[in-house]
């Protein structure tokens, strides 16, 4: 585990400030240029989530390193409303916001792992790796 | 009691500024300003202290000041520099005062602080305002010069139009570029327009949303939207996050969807044969000489 760098999102070019960080990151560990337009996608999802929905949150990065990965963490927390029925926003297809509604199952596959923690009226905490090949 | 303070400071300004100078230098060495030439340095120094005490002399501000400041924001000194110098300036007056005064009350001391004070804040806010006002000026220019390139529109040949995406696309963007594209389909009478996103960076579902509902745009007023210079890496993302994008023609490159384009306006390229025909005229002639 190394240091945790964070960008605030509070406006819509927060977005880019993250997803440039991050880009930063995956290529500093070594990640192939598909595997970071990955991450990178996955960042934009994410933070456009916070956006969107919570308002205000952030986006953190950390860099794993430990017997099993080698890899790079996006955490983006947020104190929003939160997600009611965490399977139904799983789902493709399904969008409170007039959109594709494939953000959250999009980044699960975009990343190998992904976790999602959220309580109504608390707020939403994403974890999601991708690891190094 | 106040004009006797200006007074003691506007008479002692030789020592005042001797040790202003002496501090501001000091506290120049481990500072921003170090590619700036010492003489400049020097030089920039004396007529900053001259004009603070003009504008304490003159109780108000000069055209100086204005000036003073135009002129450092156009050479980039920082604006610390004058923050700086003016808080430098503040301590060293205020030093001076309680020194020269040999009985000191609390009462004193606070009418000699915010004698001080009435003296460095509006200067402060002063210059704090020129340079954020030359940033906002900068911020707006530049926002103006981005919103030009934002979705251009080039009409290439009767029937096709090109608009070609670089960088990030925001919102703001996403509607302009709508806009944009409708307009030009119905000015340009295009039956074909390609829009390349070979420069955008990022391709999530936002951006793929807007994008798609600008071609379905497109497709209503009759004409047909083909997305070209995919790359191979938005290519896989875009698969992953599971968009689908079959509703309308794709290419990998400029080339291929122009094209395609091509075909779809009952035209196509022919490699002209004038230059090969001509080197044969010419070696018929060498034959026949």
């Amino acid at each position: 585990m190394d240091f945790k760098p964070c960008v605030n999102i509070r406006k819509e070019w927060d977005i880019v400030g993250a997803r440039q960080l991050g880009r930063e990151k995956a290529k500093e560990i070594g990640f192939g240029t598909v595997d970071q337009a990955r991450i990178a996608t996955a960042i934009s999802e994410l933070a456009r989530n916070i956006y969107l929905y919570a308002g205000t949150g952030k986006i953190c990065f950390e860099i794993v390193d430990d017997f099993e990965h080698k890899g790079l963490q996006i955490i983006a927390v947020d104190e929003g409303p939160g997600i009611r029925d965490i399977s139904q926003v799983m789902e493709d297809g399904y969008t409170t916001s007039g959109g594709l509604g494939a953000g959250l199952p999009g980044v699960k596959r975009l990343m190998d792992h992904f976790d999602i923690i959220s309580e109504v009226g608390e707020g939403t905490e994403i974890r999601a790796s991708k690891w190094v090949r | 009691m106040n004009k006797r303070l200006e007074e003691i400071v506007v008479e002692n300004s030789d020592v005042i500024i001797k040790h202003w100078l002496e501090q501001v230098s000091e506290k120049r060495k481990s500072d921003y300003t170090s590619a700036i030439s010492d003489e400049l340095f020097r030089s920039t120094n004396r007529e900053f202290i001259n004009l603070i005490f003009s504008s304490v002399d003159k109780q108000g501000f000069t055209t100086e000041l204005d000036d003073f400041s135009e002129r450092l924001i156009n050479l980039g000194w920082p604006l610390s520099y004058l923050t700086d110098g003016l808080q430098t300036f503040r301590r060293v007056t205020i030093d001076f005062i309680l020194s020269q005064s040999e009985k000191i009350d609390s009462d004193r001391f606070s009418d000699v602080l915010d004698m001080v004070d009435k003296w460095i804040d509006p200067i402060i806010n002063r210059l704090v305002n020129e340079y954020s006002g030359s940033w906002e000026h900068t911020v707006s220019l530049q926002r103006v010069a981005l919103q030009e390139l934002s979705a251009p529109l080039i009409p290439v040949m009767k029937n096709i139009t090109i608009m070609p995406l670089i960088g990030t696309i925001d919102t703001e963007r996403a509607k302009l570029i709508m806009e944009n594209l409708l307009d030009g389909v119905i000015k340009h009478n295009s039956e074909v327009v390609l829009i390349d996103i070979t420069g955008v960076p990022v391709v999530d579902t936002m951006v793929a949303h807007h994008i798609i509902q600008a071609s379905e745009a497109v497709r209503l007023i009759g004409s047909t939207c083909i997305l070209v210079g995919i790359r191979p890496e938005i290519a896989q993302t875009i698969v992953n996050l599971g968009i689908d994008l079959g509703k309308f023609p794709t290419k990998s490159s400029l080339r291929k969807g122009f094209e395609t384009a091509l075909e779809l306006t009952d035209r196509k390229i022919v490699h002209s044969k004038e230059k090969d025909q001509t080197i044969e005229n010419l070696l018929d002639s060498l034959d026949k000489g």
